[in-house]
């Protein structure tokens, strides 16, 4: 057997792409190729659709589908999740079901683990899942759950025994969205956009053999979803459309992308907006008030610091050098940037600032950063669970002392909602 | 631009950590704030043979070795985290000035000595107003005989009264000018002054009609002594944030090891977020710190806004840190016998120093916003 290289890989999939890219195909007809071919998911075990390449010689393959303008696989959204999760955990029969239809962007997938009464404390779930007959029956309710409008497929938390310990009772299922049992509400935030849903769940239905891995082993599984959310944070955003290219295929996958992407149209407001600040100051006379002026200078500084932060994690990984403490801070850095951004810009824009809709400056931008920040240190870990985090596993600090971990749930105080036992 | 350390950087930190605790212990540092002095000369020679600290960014050709800001940066961070008590910073300072204002004679003459540790160099440009604005110098340079005589008070020089060569900015009819004074020389009066940081002492020169010997061009030094003081700046806030990072540190150590109410005060959230969030301050502080003498290195034209973007961010981190430590060690933090005020008031002064946080937010904007 030839060694795998660079050169190997790159000779290998240019002569493949050259061969068989095809701009005039369908997007699920193109994708089906690449499952087939395996060069959709090349770090993918041979079995399922991929190559058993090593990650680090994926983007080469990226570059090469660059190169000759080739479209992949589906890569925005939950979908992502899902995939990590039934590779790593799933049976030979999710991994038949489901893999190749994430692969082909036919299956949209939202994930199911926050709930009322559960937020930072994810291993809290009260959503039941009760065994009757040969089925599982759920009932129960979810939020913050981008995209289950749309979604055919669920990955769900829900509590099977209460008689276990908190983490040992939970057990994880792939959920049918499409059914009368599951309900989906979208939920209006504070910004006014609605870009997740609330999810009710009266006797949904869940098929034996679509539960992963055992019962009690939830909390395991969502573990894997959880690290994998966490990788890709970050890609998600820089997640670009075919650009500028012409063709069906393009047309096909722009509309994919904007689809999935929908929900985060106001992300870039709940960071804070920081690339604004120095125009803004010019245009509003602001930046000759001295007050002002050392406002924006700390949140420069603070903004030019974080991306050297991030810089310097990166830089120290792909010199392959463990990471230090800086690779840990990007999350938190990024709320205090984003507040700090929030005020720099309510000083600047002054009575301005009360201003929204096509009254306000920006057409209303300025006001959406205003009322979409506080999101930045609550999504996706609050800053007081990042600071957990930071100091247990960067400082190795000793966790506080629980109270819950080691009775039945049964006995532990929550939250009074409608599915509590 | 890359700004992460490579493995012989690495190496060199950590050669220097292991070299830097042996010959700075806190004993030491106690015993050296005592003395009038501040250093010992014996010290500060043998160190710079043993290992070479003022050598590092001096070209070969002058005596040093050659290396960059971002290696004599690694030497000022590590010297930060020991409060080492020695003429680096005053001897790496004037070493860059008579690098940026002096000739090819002077740079040879000069800096060799420097180089070695035999001689003590500092540079004298602040004044009793405290004003860190070069343009704000009143002493004045006279042409006498064929030389110069100075006359004027400088102040905040650091190790001003023990330096062998003291480098002073004046003003003469054709502009601000630099200045080479001998520390022994007929005239000068030399004041140690009490100051809050006694690890690096400050003193008060005053200078009737002083012999000097020009350095570079007679009124040509604002421009060169621009660049000397951006580098300073990315010098100082490197050595700060290796006090920053010893401060944090040692009150982690601390929580770790304080029991109250049956537990470790470590397990306490607030100690935890706090923890949390001088850990955030501190690298961010580096980030910057390291940016800045990558970008020394790189000769980025932005260098002058970047350089007092990683002061201000050195000097609101290192002291924030300080003031944490403080209070994590509780009582025993604010006794003489506990180490911390030794870093505590090595922060304070070098928030101050060169210009505080405040200062160097309002030049970065004066770029910035241009």
């Amino acid at each position: 057997m030839t060694e795998i290289n660079e050169a190997s890989v790159r000779a290998e999939v240019r002569a493949w792409l050259e061969t068989n890219w095809n701009p005039a195909l369908g997007l699920v007809e193109w994708r089906n190729k690449l499952c087939d071919s395996g060069w959709g998911a090349p770090h993918w075990p041979k079995e399922w659709y991929g190559r058993d390449l090593p990650v680090g010689l994926v983007p080469v393959v990226d570059e090469e589908f660059a190169r000759i303008g080739a479209v992949g696989v589906a890569k925005a959204g939950i979908r992502t999740l899902a995939a990590a999760t039934i590779l790593a955990h799933g049976s030979t029969l999710h991994k038949e079901k489901f893999l190749r239809r994430i692969l082909t962007g036919e299956d949209t997938w939202c994930q199911l683990f926050s709930e009322p009464g559960s937020g930072s404390d994810l291993a809290g779930a009260v959503t039941r899942a009760d065994l009757k007959g040969n089925k599982w029956v759920i009932n129960g309710q979810k939020v913050w759950n981008t995209s289950a409008h749309k979604a055919h497929w669920g990955l769900l938390l829900a509590r099977s025994d209460w008689d276990a310990r908190k983490h040992k009772g939970l057990t994880y299922f792939i959920i049918d969205m499409k059914q009368p049992g599951v309900q989906v509400h979208p939920l209006k935030q504070m910004n006014g956009h609605a870009s997740f849903n609330q999810v009710f769940f009266t006797d949904a239905i869940v098929e034996p053999e679509f539960m992963i891995e055992n019962t009690g082993d939830g909390w395991t599984v969502a573990t894997t979803t959880l690290m994998h959310e966490r990788r890709g944070a970050d890609g998600m955003r820089s997640l670009a459309s075919g650009g500028g290219r012409q063709g069906r295929i393009y047309e096909e996958e722009k509309a994919e992308i904007a689809t999935t992407m929908e929900p985060y149209k106001w992300y870039p407001q709940r960071a804070g907006r920081v690339d604004l600040v120095m125009g803004r100051a010019r245009e509003t006379g602001a930046i000759d008030d001295p007050v002002v002026r050392q406002e924006i200078a700390k949140l420069l500084i603070m903004s030019k610091s974080a991306e050297w932060t991030a810089r310097r994690a990166r830089t120290a990984q792909e010199q392959g050098r463990p990471q230090g403490p800086e690779g840990s801070l990007g999350k938190l850095i990024a709320s205090h940037v984003a507040r700090a951004a929030a005020r720099v810009h309510t000083s600047i824009t002054g009575a301005a600032s009360l201003l929204s809709g096509e009254d306000g400056p920006l057409n209303g931008t300025i006001a959406e950063i205003l009322i979409s920040v506080p999101a930045c240190s609550i999504a996706g870990g609050t800053d007081e669970i990042q600071r957990n985090i930071i100091s247990e596993r960067v400082l190795k600090m000793p966790k506080e002392p629980s109270v819950d971990a080691e009775k039945p749930f049964r006995d532990v105080p929550r939250n009074i909602t409608s599915a509590a036992s | 631009m890359k700004f992460s350390f490579t493995s012989e950087q690495e190496e060199f930190r950590s050669i220097l950590r292991r070299f830097l605790e042996g010959k700075s212990p806190t004993k030491e540092v106690r015993r050296l704030m005592e003395t009038d002095g501040g250093w010992d000369r014996d010290a500060w020679k043998k160190i710079n043979q043993e290992i070479g600290l003022t050598a590092v960014a001096i070209p070969e050709a002058y005596g040093g070795q050659g290396f960059g800001c971002s290696e004599l940066c690694i030497v000022l961070e590590e010297a930060g985290r020991t409060v080492l008590c020695a003429p680096l910073f005053a001897s790496t300072f004037a070493a860059y000035t008579i690098l940026d204002a002096g000739d090819e004679a002077q740079k040879k003459a000069l800096l060799p000595g420097i180089a070695s540790g035999e001689t003590v160099a500092t540079v004298a440009f602040t004044e009793e107003s405290g004003n860190w604005d070069p343009e704000s110098v009143r002493m004045t340079a006279t042409a006498a005989g064929g030389g110069y005589k100075l006359d004027g008070v400088k102040s905040f020089v650091i190790d001003g009264h023990t330096a062998d060569l003291i480098v002073v900015l004046a003003r003469t009819a054709q502009g601000l000018s630099l200045f080479t004074v001998r520390g022994d020389a007929a005239g000068l009066q030399r004041k140690l002054l009490k100051t809050i940081d006694t690890t690096r002492k400050l003193a008060k020169l005053t200078f009737t009609a002083v012999d000097a010997t020009p350095l570079g061009p007679v009124g040509g030094a604002a421009a060169p002594f621009a660049r000397t003081l951006t580098r300073a700046a990315v010098c100082l806030a490197n050595e700060m944030v290796g006090v920053a990072e010893k401060l944090r540190e040692s009150a982690l150590d601390y929580a770790k090891m304080r029991m109250q109410f049956g537990r470790p005060i470590a397990s306490f959230q607030s100690m935890k977020h706090k923890q949390a969030d001088m850990l955030v301050d501190v690298e961010m502080a580096k980030s910057a710190a390291y940016y800045a003498a990558a970008a020394v290195d790189d000769g980025d034209s932005d260098l002058p806004a970047i350089a007092s973007l990683a002061k201000a961010s050195a000097s609101d981190a290192v002291l924030q840190t300080a003031i944490h430590t403080i209070q994590i060690h509780g009582g025993i933090g604010f006794t003489w016998d506990n180490d911390s005020h030794l870093w505590f008031k090595r922060a304070k002064s070098s928030e101050v120093m060169l210009g505080d946080a405040a200062y160097h937010r309002e030049l970065m904007m004066r770029r910035w916003a241009a």
